[in-house]
């Protein structure tokens, strides 16, 4: 290891490091690799085949347009809320808070059954949103969307806080004492400092809900070519015993989802760049 | 002689703080980083409504409609064998999953914080991809490796060894799914701490034990417990991953979450639902928890 | 441009940090604030920017009352401790943040910007920065920097809060002086608070002495300096040695010692404080000496143009410490020894009346 690994006094290199790499490639690296091996063992027509069939690239459509949309959403309430929980008092305020994290903690079946009984023609917004204005949300793809937007806030909320939190206020009397007024400051001196942390958690939101499963599926009504996400499409070839087609697809997925970490990766040290924090 | 300020537009007047009784934050008192009170009372408003109409709403929903016909049924459903036999599962998936992660978690934080090596970046980088991978891909790589038709399919079923909707294929599917959040959170912290006391510990003549269980592990107790806490929550409350792997067989292979699906989907809606607060009840325990662990190790909220 | 504040009062919570302030600061000077972190000398400058608001009192621009005035309107030019440079920015953007932010109908063209911008880059000469950022400067350069931010928008007024206080010794030394020649270009009026003595007595036209939210006393450096008004102007200025003593019949008794001529004006019996600088104490060696306190030689530090002798209280001034500054001929005279029993006699003392010393003033 002395060749890879410099000088340390510290013990344990050898076992911790051990450890992890047996570890990581027993639970992660070789089970996900199966995706790619089996994948390559079609031709690139029958891939090809699999992953463009109508009713495949029709999910794609819903779970990625519903996912921007999600995120978007998110990008704007979750700045709002970071700003009020950050700048402003109110009672109840520790509780909001906390409560931010409830999609993490909360279990997505339960979140999914809750969106549903909530969004039900018969339920409690459900009978208000379609009885009074005619709009179908639950059994349709804008359930997706509202599925989405509950799993994806807690990560614009979370990544936007800790930034607005440890602006110097100095930045602001700058600009005012130049004679900026409010909106400019916010818009030429503190959007651009929150900016990388905001797309950040657009990009986090984002990779979370084109993945998403459990609190989608109940909401979804799941009709073919309408409101069918993609995580479903694997779900649906398993059960007929297509393991390749399910496999294809995953592998479509998941070339999305390494993407996407690339892009945060790199958003998360502009980020660190902009506002001189470096995690 | 003694000026009062009589213009209205400065003076932080008490009829401009909403709502008296609460401490206003340091960007209320100051000039340049407040608002005007109708901007600021239409931002909480707006800001509040979104919470409470995504958050709060469906967490009430929960609990409402699990009540709905009653608490007897709601106790039926909660103390019937499935559900009993599913909250053994869940907790054995858990008290399988947190523990060997949390060993991971330090061990890959030891390595990554104390020394320097080639491809740190890449390795925390794998550590994460847990995170970016749906539970269902996490479900179905199991399957293709353990499956009747997978990679090992014909050995395991000529040794009569049951991975795949069993208990063991769950198991996987949960450490799998709440993998990166201890190493996640300790990666950072420790990274931050440095490695100057352990080097004085080893100066002083402790051993690598004595260094890591009297020096490191007080200095990282708080950030280990709150990976534990957020760890624990995933593993109990996982529906994709388990859902892929498990093959719903009542009694046997049912977990708290494929519970809930498999009462809704019979339509026994109280039931699912009664179900449903219980992991409801262990999502706030959690939020609890996590508060008071930020609370005592004094981060505000950027430990995530 | 003048600037007045008048009653100035300020309460954070039970602590007062500005007590009835009232100061004139004459058009075209450039004054320091001066005191300890702490004594009201900060909010004092926030309070006439603007940036945070009195209890009471008013803050008096050009004669016009401007306490009402929010510090977007007030036309002060306010420089930073810590620069508050927006790193997003190049540095040319900076300068111009100021002038962008007019409204439209005042707003400059950008070309009349940019003349401006680079004039004002000339001004602290830094013009060939004008494409970087923030973070690829020093801190010397950010400071001159925000100071030409400051400037660009024509305040009536520059107001600079610890400016040299987030950099090192030798380029607050060099900003010292060049910010002195800034200003006697400039003209403009301009107070720019300090802890630092040294800052405050080389580049100010004259002083402020802050201590507990009160203003102690307002004077040229060399006033300030040499004819402190109040035991706290004494200690906070240079090294003091202090004594606690008694005047009866126009000599100081400390403990067992008596030091002659001394609080003339003071009724017999008056309990007094007696200050004197390094330099105007004389060590006696010659043990018949009556007229002198008691002191036991501990260290004598010869380097430098001046020696300086450390000595150790004595009787009933143990526990004290005294500093003398001789020439160091005179210290080859004495050839003092480590432990010697020797008399400390003024030759210039100050006397402040033990009850006009606030208690919790750390003299």
């Amino acid at each position: 290891m002395s060749s890879v690994k410099s000088f340390s006094v510290l013990p344990g290199f050898g076992l911790s490091m051990g450890f992890t790499l047996v570890y990581l490639s027993l639970i992660i690296l070789i089970p996900l690799s199966a995706v790619f091996i089996i994948t390559s063992a079609l031709t690139w027509t029958e891939f090809w085949a699999v992953v463009t069939a109508p009713r495949v690239v029709a999910s794609y459509k819903l779970s990625f347009g519903a996912s921007l949309g999600a995120a978007a959403i998110n990008s704007v309430f979750g700045l709002m809320l970071a700003w009020v929980l950050v700048r402003y008092s109110f009672p109840g305020k520790k509780i909001v808070d906390a409560l931010i994290d409830l999609p993490f903690a909360l279990p997505t079946a339960v979140a999914g059954i809750s969106l549903t009984a909530l969004y039900a023609p018969n339920g409690w917004l459900g009978q208000f949103i379609q009885g009074s204005l005619g709009i179908k949300v639950a059994f349709a793809p804008l359930g997706v969307l509202v599925a989405l937007v509950f799993i994806g806030l807690p990560f614009v909320v979370r990544t936007v806080q800790p930034v607005l939190q440890d602006l110097e206020t100095e930045l602001e009397e700058a600009a005012s004492s130049l004679g900026a007024n409010r909106w400019q400051t916010f818009r030429y001196v503190l959007m651009p400092i929150l900016l990388p942390a905001l797309m950040t958690g657009f990009a986090l939101a984002f990779a979370r809900a084109v993945g998403e499963y459990g609190s989608v599926i109940f909401i979804a009504g799941n009709i073919p070519m309408v409101s069918e996400i993609t995580p479903l499409m694997i779900i649906t070839k398993l059960e007929q015993y297509d393991y390749t087609g399910a496999t294809a697809i995953a592998a479509v997925m998941l070339v999305v989802s390494f993407v996407m970490l690339l892009i945060i990766n790199a958003l998360q040290s502009w980020a660190g760049k902009r506002t001189g924090r470096n995690k | 002689m003694t000026t009062a300020i009589t213009d209205t537009s400065l003076q932080a007047k008490p009829s401009d703080r909403l709502f008296k009784w609460v401490e206003p934050t340091k960007f209320e008192h100051n000039v340049a980083t407040r608002e005007n009170k109708w901007i600021k009372i239409a931002v909480i408003s707006i800001g509040l409504s979104f919470f409470a109409l995504f958050l709060l709403l469906p967490l009430i929903a929960v609990f409402s409609e699990a009540l709905r016909k009653g608490f007897g049924v709601y106790w039926l459903a909660l103390t019937d064998a499935d559900a009993l036999s599913a909250v053994r599962l869940t907790l054995l998936a858990a008290s399988i999953a947190v523990p060997l992660n949390l060993v991971f978690g330090v061990a890959a934080a030891w390595a990554i914080a104390k020394f320097e090596f080639k491809g740190k970046q890449l390795l925390i980088t794998f550590i994460d991809l847990p995170f970016s991978v749906s539970p269902v891909i996490v479900g179905l790589v199991y399957v293709l490796v353990f499956g009747v038709h997978g990679w090992f399919g014909e050995w395991l079923v000529a040794n009569d060894i049951k991975i795949i909707f069993a208990v063991p294929g769950i198991v996987l599917a949960t450490i799998f799914v709440t993998f990166p959040f201890v190493a996640r959170e300790l990666i950072p912290l420790m990274q931050a701490q440095g490695k100057e006391e352990e080097e004085a510990a080893v100066v002083l003549g402790a051993g690598g034990w004595q260094t890591f269980w009297y020096v490191t592990l007080p200095n990282i107790k708080w950030g280990l417990l709150y990976g534990v806490i957020l760890c624990n929550a995933r593993a109990m409350g996982e529906f994709g991953a388990v859902s892929v792997v498990s093959g719903h067989i009542r009694g046997q292979t049912n977990t708290l979450p494929l519970h809930v699906e498999i009462l809704y989907n019979e339509y026994n809606f109280a039931a699912a639902f009664a179900v449903a607060s219980l992991l409801a009840l262990l999502a706030l325990v959690t939020l609890i928890l996590k508060t008071w662990v930020e609370h005592r190790a004094g981060t505000n909220g950027s430990a995530h | 441009m003048s600037i007045e504040v008048k009653n100035l009062h300020k309460q954070f919570g039970s602590f007062t940090a500005l007590d009835d302030i009232s100061l004139n600061f004459p058009s075209g000077e450039l004054v320091a604030l001066l005191g300890p972190s702490g004594c009201g000398k900060t909010t004092l400058l926030r309070i006439i920017a603007g940036l945070e608001q009195a209890d009471s009192g008013s803050v008096i621009l050009e004669g016009d009352d401007a306490s009402a005035t929010h510090v977007r309107e007030r036309q002060v030019g306010f420089v930073f401790q810590h620069y508050a440079l927006f790193k997003h920015m190049t540095v040319f953007d900076n300068v111009a943040f100021g002038l962008r932010m007019k409204p439209r109908k005042s707003r400059p063209s950008e070309k009349v910007i940019a003349e401006k911008v680079h004039r004002l880059l000339e001004l602290v000469q830094l013009d060939w920065l004008a494409d970087r950022f923030p973070s690829q400067l020093s801190g010397g350069q950010r400071q001159r920097i925000a100071l030409a931010r400051a400037l660009a928008v024509e305040p009536r007024v520059l107001l600079l809060d610890e400016p040299f206080g987030a950099l090192d010794a030798k380029v607050r030394k060099e900003l010292r002086r060049w910010l002195r020649k800034l200003h006697d270009e400039l003209h403009i009026t301009s107070i720019f608070v300090t802890h630092d003595q040294e800052e405050a007595l080389e580049v100010a036209d004259r002083v402020v002495m802050m201590d507990h939210g009160k203003v102690e006393q307002v004077g040229t450096p060399d006033e300030v300096y040499n004819q402190p008004e109040t035991p706290f102007v004494y200690g906070f200025l240079g090294s003091v040695n202090l004594f606690h003593g008694r005047v009866d019949d126009g000599h100081l008794h400390i403990g067992d010692d008596v030091i002659h001529n001394q609080g003339e004006n003071y009724d017999h019996g008056s309990e007094v404080y007696a200050f004197a600088r390094p330099h105007e104490l004389e060590i006696v060696t010659d043990n018949e000496q009556v007229n002198g306190l008691s002191a036991k030689v501990n260290r004598v530090l010869s380097f430098g143009l001046n020696s300086r002798v450390e000595l150790d209280g004595i009787n009933s001034a143990e526990g004290q410490h005294f500093e003398v500054e001789l020439n160091p001929q005179r210290v080859d005279e004495l050839s003092l020894t480590s432990g010697q029993i020797v008399k400390l006699v003024p030759s210039k003392l100050k006397l402040f009346h033990r009850d006009s010393i606030n208690k919790d003033s750390h003299v």
